[in-house]
């Protein structure tokens, strides 16, 4: 059964600009799948549909049975309980703490208190960051703050995890450190990752699904495979 | 469950919320207040203005003089005929020698002079006082009683009453469109001052939206912090009615100028605008805050 599925899609920017030619693709259950590609080569676009930020030109999109295309305004946030995000810039709230930042996904959909500690505790441990709930986000380094990042994506078990370009402000060993993060959750919770990068170097070493994108165009997709391939 | 959870968090947030950006808190509370005051006074004015011109109404009647020869079967006959007639409401009779005896006692002056009249020399006529069921009919109906038997003169006030129901409707109508104008520009105000409060979270918000909150949990907190300043920026209007209008009738011991302009008295008056006043606080919060989050609320 794919858990997503891609059908003809086309996206077209007011300004004009196409990102998205015809594309046609599946991503199957518990996959680690890398979008790649060049700037402006549309993986951002790409994942931005995935979690409906942008509505496709023409085409359907399904993610987890809903038709995203055609999913109205006020019901998003049921698509969105389904996915997790991380983006490049983190996008933590400042005032927050690393323990209120994660546990800010529970208290929005309405959780209890006791469920919202232990499952925020649960992804801080499985991120390896549970001896500093309390510090606030400027008090950690890129790479931490990108693991609270992923905490808060995860700590509502989504099916999904929806990664753009999150290691593109980190140095090479904490970008490692990230994805081999990730490559655990994919492991031990078996979620599905989607991960648009342009680090040669991950993608090689990892050796993962690999879906590469060129101005807008399907080029590739392997179920292993590297940058240069 | 759940959505009384949601609520509860809601009103806490919404309180945080009015004391973390207590500046721009102050500066829509100081915005609803001032124009709450001005609201608090047209409505005052209105109705004060409604009852005057109610009372007037019910002051008013037509004064039908007889000839000074009728007979009392002749004032039967006019009293007859009046009832029949569809915009009257009720009508007193007055003999000759009853208005001479309510003037006599009025006055000392009338009651020398009239001490000397007897019941044949008596110049005064008999007399009914008409009162109407619409007002705005009342020359219509005046000109009909002229044409009776019998009837010599009518009067109510021609001009002045005329005039003064002109007067009182465009009053009226003018402080009814102040009300409702100022309503408007405590919207305009409040959904720009909340929009500042609601720009500093803009990335809150849109976080929240992207982990699955629904818009209903975003835009409950928001609205009850407009309520709350709705509710704040209402206190100082509420004192100013409640202290203000009572000082005022106290000082003017109930009237205005002269015994015809008669104020509300205030009790339960007062209370029912602080009433009107509050309501209107925390529907413009509710309304100013809705409208400005709603912007935020659609990636």
């Amino acid at each position: 059964m794919d858990l997503i599925r891609v059908k003809n899609v086309n996206k077209q920017y007011k300004n004009g600009v196409t990102a998205i030619y015809d594309l046609n693709l599946s991503i199957k259950k518990g996959s680690f799948v890398f979008v790649i590609g060049g700037s402006g080569s549309g993986k951002s676009t790409f994942i931005k549909m995935l979690y409906r930020e942008e509505k496709p030109s023409s085409g359907e999109i399904f993610v987890g049975g809903i038709n995203v295309a055609k999913l109205r305004n006020s019901k998003v946030y049921k698509l969105r309980r389904k996915l997790g995000i991380v983006f490049q810039d983190y996008r933590l709230l400042p005032k927050l703490t690393v323990y209120e930042n994660v546990a800010f996904t529970m208290e929005s959909i309405g959780a209890t208190k006791a469920e919202t500690r232990r499952k925020v505790l649960k992804a801080l441990e499985l991120v390896g960051l549970k001896a500093k709930i309390h510090n606030y986000p400027d008090q950690l380094s890129g790479g931490e703050q990108q693991r609270v990042a992923i905490a808060r994506a995860i700590v509502n078990e989504p099916r999904i995890l929806l990664c753009d370009e999150p290691t593109g402000n980190l140095d090479p060993d904490r970008s490692m450190e990230i994805v081999k993060v990730l490559e655990e959750i994919n492991k031990t919770c078996g979620t599905t990752i989607i991960m648009a990068t342009h680090d040669k170097e991950i993608v090689n070493k990892m050796q993962k699904e690999v879906v590469l994108l060129k101005d807008g165009r399907l080029i590739k997709h392997l179920e292993k495979g590297g940058y240069e391939e | 469950m759940k959505f009384f959870r949601t609520l509860r968090r809601s009103i806490r947030d919404a309180f945080k919320s009015v004391f973390r950006n207590f500046s721009l808190s102050l500066a829509s509370i100081s915005c609803i207040t001032i124009t709450l005051i001005i609201v608090a006074i047209s409505i005052l004015i209105t109705f004060n203005v409604q009852n005057f011109t109610r009372e007037m109404e019910k002051d008013l009647t037509i004064v039908v003089f007889l000839d000074t020869d009728a007979t009392e079967e002749d004032s039967k006959i006019v009293m007859e005929k009046l009832e029949n007639m569809s915009n009257v409401e009720s009508l007193t009779y007055q003999s000759k020698t009853a208005i001479k005896e309510e003037m006599r006692k009025e006055n000392e002056v009338f009651n020398e002079v009239m001490s000397t009249w007897s019941e044949e020399d008596n110049p005064l006529k008999d007399t009914f006082q008409v009162k109407v069921k619409a007002v705005e009919k009342i020359a219509d109906t005046a000109k009909r009683i002229e044409k009776l038997d019998k009837v010599s003169t009518v009067r109510y006030g021609e001009g002045m009453v005329d005039n003064l129901i002109v007067a009182f409707e465009a009053a009226q109508k003018v402080s009814y469109g102040m009300v409702i104008a100022l309503i408007l520009v405590t919207v305009f105000l409040i959904i720009n001052t909340i929009k500042l409060t609601i720009f500093s979270r803009k990335r809150e918000i849109s976080i929240m939206r992207l982990v699955g909150a629904s818009n209903f949990t975003i835009k409950t907190p928001f609205i009850i912090e407009g309520m709350v300043l709705g509710i704040f920026g209402s206190i100082i209007p509420i004192l100013t009615v409640c202290f203000g209008y009572v000082a005022l009738y106290n000082h003017f011991d109930g009237y205005l100028y002269s015994r015809m302009i008669t104020l509300i008295e205030p009790e339960p008056f007062i209370y029912m605008v602080s009433g009107i006043v509050l309501v209107i606080g925390i529907i413009v919060g509710m309304i100013g805050s809705a409208s400005a989050v709603r912007k935020y609320l659609k990636i």
